[in-house]
């Protein structure tokens, strides 16, 4: 800033009271903070509630191959699904829990390629989630199909029938969409573990932990000749990510748009699938990341401004699936066609009108919250909000799906769907192998990527001439901020 | 030449912050040194072109693996449909690409995400579990908060006595011999201080 210019510096010193910029990593903690500070919650023993939780949850987790041993030996009649309602739990939770995973690959791709500094200390735990959440997805539609051990006909390998797939099935596109972005997405959570891993191989104690580290570290050992082609190889799974995030749901929502039923067959469903699985994703890395960032104090990594940020594209996501909601009434009654008019009339005021306005409620009115400063500054009310999101994603999907085919063509044919205990007990078996996947992940990997986290730091730019100094760098070096920005 | 000396890696040395690091970097680089590595917890803004890297190549093997993805799909949706077993379904063509995109997009992904992490094994060559740096005691820091320049010894410009004292020149501290094996090397690696007082 130049020295005649000292009353303009007065103002811009002035401004920057209400204009700085808050830093992604409060407190302008060293290098070497956060390393101990992320580190430790893998190194030091294992906490009481840690082993109570685990246990707990791997108690409920165990629900899951229970009912489902209990499905398969029994048969697909212990579930509630019948003609026709047939399509039923087993798809709403899996269209659920897919849907999760998509705030995962939101943040670690879209927010990597649209620059967005501040997904660094979210991006792991997200991702990890989004692989847990796509494991439990893929439990549903695999034992959806009744003979489980006749899946692997889904795969186009040569069988003893000596007919193929049909490609032309969007059921089928879903297999390789779902099992495309598992694999691309774990591939990308692992390359970002890579550098963390080795910072773990480096601080251990032991040689088991030393051994077993450094096997997954692959020998990282920092070099600039690797970490140009890291880089590299990171924007480009980024931006392949991006692409798949986005065309996953799309491709789980033709399930249900390439068909002819009514309150299916919409236009919308893809963009509307896609809004609606950030929101729910958004909402569930809020409810996993708020308790532990008080559990591990790590207040100054996940600062107020990355709840907010979070609590903001819940805002926007939530308004989106409720212009969808308005949408999708107004095209029923557009199109003049009675069968559509009569799926959304029956959706709001049918035998199901109790999940259609918790639907609404939970998805449309809840997030609105989120317009007050109040509601985001405080993790505890976010937290309570954000629980509205994830029911209201949960009942989203079964709206869709069993009101729409509940009541078909024949009125003769209609029903009522009803889970029964095994549908129930298998879901909560989800949940409980879900929290406890991401518990020992908790434990075990760093739920905060270091190196990136690091990487935003004041310290970590090269042209920051005193990044040592406690000067405020928003003000004196633009550079810095603009590397903030 | 002693034992030692024969099994020399290259001469380490460590830097306080990223900026001092890109700074003796450009230096090196400058003074045309071939065989030598910046370590750093987090790749640091600009070093590449302080190194002198061309563009990272990375990017051919994901677009080869997307071209191996796309023909593979097309080829198995064509043979499996079209020309294997012929099957008319909800009276569509046996071959369409409207049906068919999902599906090339989708094995297009998958075989770029695969290219891309063959081709950062192959460029790093990683895995590779013992590499000299490893030998110095001090070198652990690099995935903490350690910044680092190694220059080797097998560099045709090296030279024990000036290049250790290049390196301080440039700002580094701590400056150590590396060994290549840790049997030859005194565990863990001397500082030159003692090796040179």
């Amino acid at each position: 800033m130049r020295a005649d210019n000292s009353s303009a510096q007065a103002a811009f010193a002035h401004a920057s009271d209400y204009l700085e910029r808050r830093p992604l990593v409060a407190n302008r903690r060293p290098l070497s903070w956060i390393t101990e500070h992320v580190c430790r919650i893998v190194e030091k023993p294992a906490p009481m509630w840690w082993w109570i939780l685990t246990i707990f949850f791997g108690a409920v987790a165990s629900l899951t191959p229970a009912m489902l041993t209990y499905l398969v030996s029994t048969g697909v009649g212990v579930w509630g699904l019948n003609v026709p309602v047939c399509w039923a739990w087993d798809i709403t939770n899996f269209v659920f829990w897919i849907g999760i995973g998509h705030a995962g690959t939101l943040i670690s791709a879209i927010l990597f390629l649209t620059r967005q500094n501040w997904r660094t200390s979210i991006n792991r735990s997200a991702e990890a989630m989004t692989i847990f959440a796509v494991i439990c997805a893929g439990i549903f539609p695999a034992f959806h199909v009744g003979r489980v051990w006749m899946a692997w006909f889904l795969a186009p390998v040569p069988n003893a029938n000596a007919i193929w797939q049909n490609f032309r099935s969007p059921l089928l596109w879903d297999v390789f969409a779902v099992s495309t972005y598992f694999t691309v997405s774990l591939i990308f959570w692992y390359l970002g573990l890579i550098p963390d891993l080795a910072s773990l191989r480096d601080r251990a104690k032991t040689r088991f932990r030393q051994m077993a580290y450094g096997l997954l570290a692959m020998g990282w050992r920092g070099s600039n000749r690797h970490w140009t082609h890291y880089e590299k190889a990171y924007l480009i799974l980024a931006g392949i990510s991006t692409p798949l995030v986005l065309s996953v749901h799309s491709v789980v929502s033709f399930d249900f748009a390439t068909s002819i039923v009514p309150g299916w067959h919409t236009t919308i469903f893809p963009p509307y699938f896609v809004a609606g699985a950030i929101f729910g994703g958004f909402a569930m890395v809020l409810t996993l990341l708020i308790p532990f960032r008080e559990i591990y104090g790590l207040h100054d990594l996940v600062t107020d401004k990355h709840i907010d940020n979070m609590c903001k594209i819940i805002l926007l996501t939530g308004s989106l699936v409720g212009y969808a909601y308005a949408m999708e009434f107004f095209i029923a009654w557009y199109s003049g066609n009675p069968f559509e008019i009569y799926a959304f009339t029956n959706r709001a005021f049918g035998p199901y009108w109790w999940a259609y306005w918790a639907m609404i409620t939970c998805n449309v009115a809840a997030p609105q919250l989120f317009w007050f400063k109040y509601c985001r500054q405080n993790p505890w009310v976010v937290l309570a909000i954000v629980m509205f999101p994830n029911t209201g994603m949960w009942f989203e999907r079964f709206v869709i799906i069993v009101t729409s085919i509940h009541r078909d063509f024949l009125p003769s044919s209609w029903g009522y769907f009803s889970p029964t205990w095994v549908d129930i007990t298998l879901f909560i078996g989800t949940i409980g192998l879900f929290v406890f996947l991401f518990l020992l992940f908790v434990r075990f990997l760093p739920m905060i990527n270091m190196f990136e986290v690091k990487n935003i730091t004041p310290e970590a730019d090269p042209h920051n001439p005193d990044s040592h100094s406690e000067q405020n760098s928003a003000i004196s070096h633009p550079s810095t901020t603009k590397v903030h920005a | 030449m002693n034992r030692s000396e024969k099994s020399l890696h290259g001469l380490g040395a460590e830097f306080p912050t990223a900026s001092s690091l890109l700074h003796a970097a450009k230096k090196v680089q400058a003074l045309g040194f071939r065989r030598w590595d910046v370590y750093s917890p987090f790749p640091v803004h600009g070093m590449d072109h302080a190194m002198g890297f061309k563009r990272s190549r990375v990017s051919l093997f994901s677009l080869i693996g997307g071209f191996i993805g796309l023909g593979t799909a097309f080829a198995l949706i064509y043979y499996t449909s079209a020309l294997n077993y012929p099957l008319i379904t909800q009276g569509k063509p046996y071959f369409s690409l409207e049906a068919s995109l999902p599906i090339f997009f989708e094995l297009t992904i998958l075989l770029t995400a695969f290219g891309t992490v063959l081709g950062l094994l192959l460029l790093t060559l990683l895995p590779r579990f013992h590499h000299p740096v490893f030998n110095w005691d001090r070198f652990q820091r690099v995935t903490d908060d350690g910044f680092f320049i190694v220059l080797e010894a097998a560099d045709p410009q090296f030279s024990n006595e000036t290049t250790r004292k290049f390196l301080q020149e440039i700002g580094g501290t701590h400056i150590s011999e590396i060994f290549q094996d840790p049997e030859t090397a005194p565990h863990p690696a001397r500082p030159t201080s003692e090796v040179f007082s």
